[in-house]
């Protein structure tokens, strides 16, 4: 009669088997290849580069294949591939002055040098659904025009130039690593930066509209929004100068905040950042304008007690890989801290009917 | 009865608080007894509550001195404040939301103080409870009973209560009857007189309310823009004010 | 077997020495929480991620291993975390607590006493006990090394206040060697006297809270009480169905829908041992005659 729960590994066995035929689908329809998902779900692949943090549009593809399309899941699948990576050292900083240009817009003046690029977006669709994708229709060749050679600086860099942008003193300070040290609170802005670039791009969605709605409000406008490419450089000692070791596809976002100074600085705008791998636009919005609200405290800001400028609450639960495990696990058995709980009702109510009955007598 | 030692217990010196170019307070000095009440007067932004963070420690002042027993507050370690902050010393808050736990019954907010100090009897620690809520005007059955159940005036009787169980030796006051009903501050200025005289507490008093300062204070401090501009005993400074501020504020509430 | 492209124990030599440092400050520092630069797994947080590094910092090719989830081998958690380690690290491992060298737990401490030459690993969800009293980091960290623990006093004074006794089951908060106060991982409190004095070692391991604790051998852990409602072990008040053992932690089996039920141990290691050497509980099968 006594019904152990012997089996549990030939249960985990046969359900991985289980998984393994549900990810396939129907073997009558052709199975996706990973060139087709780096391909052709490029923005899912995107995400999953940027939260995983690892760029490497073919493992991310791979991961979303095994992962049946389960964003997280793939994230997760390329973290812990991730951890058993060596680290042979930091990249130089990433010129995005020079970035080969496939977007970039300024919400702040209708014409900037290098000019507004509108590049592949969503913007100015309209959300109809395409039924000629259905049928799988032909590829539109895309109207092309010479790239013209005309350098787009940083379009915060020339406000910088009239003194209107808060001063950013440059530092030779090395950053925290916050895959290799653990988060400690208070954490600075290089952590508090990579923490929300990884960050689950939903949350940061959502606490960079609740400033929008005045929780921690910033008055911000997206001063550039820049997508394309950049090389990655690579000092090697051995050789005693940098070489480019590769490109990555990123979005930077600085938004233009006002700031009404203080008694001793005076009117000037402040600036939220936002960098995330790949095409990831709405991310890197998301990271700039929680980034600024996050940044009340040394602007002399008043705390307000809007969540996105609560640094602990944010960072400590922005992470999508840590959520989720945790809010998971709690289908793990938990029966012997519920037969605690069992035990302590049951003595309580024991006593509250002892205690009843001694009333009533 | 009062301990009238003869050294001072707080003794503050030159005690500056800026914010950015603006004054906090400015070149405060002090000298606080045992057994003494000191209020502090001065319309909103005058700088008292400034100046009472600033003994209290909860913000750290530019410049100056604060001597409690000797000890210099401001700089001594977080760690040795906050046991001070945890056994000598009291704070009663305007709002006494921020001096008391909402979710944790009257009962458990009087008894706190208690076992952060070592107290690990439960019937003793409750003991004192029952005590010292009858010793505030709260029924002993609603020691089990959350804050949020409370009247405002029962509120800050309890915030009092949890504050002086460990028998603290000095008070930090800011506005304790401020935001109350006039009746229900009358019967809270009584407890916290015939309190202060028994337990023969030194309290520092922040009050705009004169009213508040005569019945309670036995000095006075008048503050205007961050400095003090006045100070003597109670009735001398209420009955004969010498600076033209003082004579203001006294003659304004002498309308009431 | 071993997958041969991973490190012995999955995690890279550098890895290992950043854990073993934090536990050497632990152990140095009982009870004290060690913030460290937990790795992704390739387990979920919240699995076992803490307890699975801190034992492939520990682990070498000549350890055998045990990995219990509430007191049973055979858990299913238990089952993925041993296979982890079979495939990454080609260790022994075991079912038999005292065969082991380190046993890997999740909830439970095993009811046969631990020896010198064996260490304990806890996986720990949620390492800091005064968490639920105040959500701040800063505050809590601030909280430890001031030694304020009025607080958690409080929250027992409220138990007793409204219930008559001390509602907390599990995680039952200990203070480590008169001065931490420290969260013992969700065992029953009625593992909680196993923990002191141990001549085992123990250590913790938080994965997604980023933190290693310890208890050294010999270490004195007291249960947080008053004078006047001292802290009791407790357990359900019946004998082992199965071995007939009185005094080891039982689970509750629902085995039918009419309000039948039974009580087994959770040590399933233990209970197995006892019905080899004869022991019978109320439900025992009858011996074939």
């Amino acid at each position: 009669m006594y019904v152990a729960t012997k089996g549990g590994e030939r249960a985990i066995d046969a359900a991985h088997d289980w998984l393994a035929e549900a990810r396939r689908g129907d073997p009558a329809i052709p199975e996706l290849s990973v060139a087709q998902i780096r391909e052709q779900m490029s923005l899912a692949v995107n995400r999953v580069m940027a939260e995983g943090s690892l760029y490497d549009p073919d493992l991310a593809a791979l991961a979303i294949k095994q992962a049946r399309g389960d964003l997280i899941e793939a994230i997760f699948l390329i973290r812990a591939y991730r951890t058993t990576l060596p680290r042979f050292g930091a990249s130089l900083p990433v010129e995005t002055g020079a970035m080969a240009i496939t977007r970039r817009i300024s919400a702040t003046f209708k014409d900037v040098p290098g000019g507004q690029v509108l590049g592949p977006t969503f913007d100015y669709t309209h959300r109809l659904l395409d039924f000629k994708l259905a049928a799988e229709g032909e590829v539109q060749q895309a109207g092309r025009k010479p790239a013209d050679d005309q350098p787009a600086p940083h379009v915060l860099a020339l406000l910088d130039r009239d003194g209107l942008m808060e001063p950013l003193a440059p530092s030779a300070a090395v950053p925290g690593d916050l895959t290799r040290e653990p988060l400690e609170m208070p954490a600075d802005r290089p952590l508090r930066l990579q923490a929300l670039s990884r960050g689950d791009e939903g949350f940061v969605l959502s606490m960079a509209y609740s400033t929008q709605r005045g929780y921690g409000r910033t008055h911000a406008f997206v001063g550039e929004l820049r997508i394309g490419s950049c090389a990655v450089e690579m000092e090697i000692p051995e050789l005693g100068f940098s070489v480019e070791i590769g490109t990555v596809e990123l979005s930077e976002c600085e938004t233009v905040n006002q700031f009404t100074g203080s008694k001793t600085e005076p009117a000037q705008f402040t600036r939220g950042y936002g960098l995330v791998f790949g095409q990831n636009e709405r991310k890197s919005i998301s990271m700039s304008l929680v980034d600024r609200a996050l940044r009340w405290e040394e602007l002399g800001e008043e705390d307000t007690g809007a969540p996105a400028q609560d640094a602990e609450f944010v960072l400590y639960h922005c992470d999508n890989i840590q959520a989720t495990g945790f809010l998971e696990h709690i289908k793990l058995p938990h029966y012997v801290d519920f037969q605690s709980e069992l035990e302590l009702i049951r003595r309580l109510r024991k006593a509250a009917g002892a205690s009843e009955r001694e009333a009533a007598e | 009865m009062k301990d009238l030692g003869n050294t001072a217990l707080l003794q503050v010196a030159g005690l500056s608080k800026y914010y950015g170019t603006r004054i906090g307070c400015e070149a405060v000095s002090f000298d606080l007894w045992p057994g003494e009440v000191l209020g502090i007067v001065g319309e909103s932004g005058s700088g008292k509550s400034t100046l009472l963070s600033c003994l209290a420690g909860h913000l750290t002042p530019d410049q100056g001195r604060v001597l409690y027993n000797g000890r210099d507050t401001v700089t001594m370690s977080e760690a040795e404040r906050r046991v001070l902050g945890r056994t000598d010393w009291a704070f009663v808050h305007q709002n006494a939301r921020d001096g008391l736990r909402m979710g944790v019954s009257a009962g458990g907010n009087v008894g706190e103080r208690l076992m952060a100090v070592g107290a690990r009897n439960y019937g003793a620690i409750r003991g004192s409870a029952i005590d010292w809520l009858g010793r505030v005007e709260i029924d002993a059955d609603r020691i089990d009973d959350r804050p949020r159940q409370f009247s405002g005036g029962m509120q800050q009787r309890l915030q009092i209560a949890r504050n002086l169980v460990t028998g603290p030796r000095l008070v930090f006051m800011d506005e304790p009857t401020g935001g109350l009903d006039v009746s229900v501050q009358a019967r809270l200025l009584d407890l916290l007189r015939g309190l202060v005289r028994d337990m023969g507490l030194s309290v520092i008093l922040v009050t705009h309310d004169l009213a508040v300062a005569r019945l309670l204070a036995d000095r006075l401090m008048v503050m205007q823009a961050g400095r003090v501009i006045e100070q003597g005993l109670t009735d001398q400074v209420l009955d004969d004010p010498q600076a033209p501020y003082t004579q203001l504020l006294v003659s304004s509430v002498l309308q009431v | 077997m071993t997958d041969q492209a991973y490190n012995f124990a999955y995690l890279d030599e550098a890895t290992k020495r950043m854990i073993r440092r934090a536990l050497l400050k632990g152990i140095a520092v009982p009870g004290y929480q060690v913030p460290f630069a937990s790795r992704e797994m390739p387990m979920p947080y919240g699995w076992g991620t803490g307890g699975v590094q801190v034992t492939a910092a520990c682990l070498t090719p000549e350890d055998t291993l045990k990995v219990i989830d509430q007191g049973a081998d055979d858990t299913t958690n238990a089952v993925s975390i041993r296979k982890f380690f079979e495939r990454t690290g080609g260790v022994k491992t075991t079912t038999h607590t005292a065969e082991a060298s380190l046993i890997q737990t999740r909830h439970r401490i095993p009811e046969e006493p631990l020896r010198a030459d064996q260490i304990l690993v806890y996986q720990v969800p949620i390492p800091e006990p005064l968490r639920f009293l105040e959500p701040r980091e800063s505050e809590t960290r601030k909280m430890h090394s001031l030694e304020e623990y009025g607080l958690m006093h409080v929250k027992l004074y409220e138990d007793i206040a409204r219930h008559g006794e001390i509602s907390t089951a599990y995680a039952y908060p200990v203070k480590v060697e008169g001065r931490y106060v420290m969260d013992p991982s969700p065992i029953p409190k009625f593992d909680n006297p196993k923990l002191g004095g141990s001549p085992a070692i123990q250590l913790f391991g938080a994965g997604r809270e980023q933190r290693i604790y310890a208890l050294p051998p010999f270490t004195q852990v007291v249960s947080l009480d008053f004078e006047d409602h001292p802290f009791m072990a407790s357990k359900a008040d019946h004998d082992c169905d199965l071995c007939g053992c009185s005094t080891s932690y039982l689970d509750e089996v629902i085995t039918d829908d009419r309000g039948g039920r039974m009580f087994v141990c959770s040590d399933t290691d233990f209970c197995e041992a006892r019905r080899a050497q004869g022991h019978r509980g109320r439900l025992s099968p009858e011996e074939a005659v």
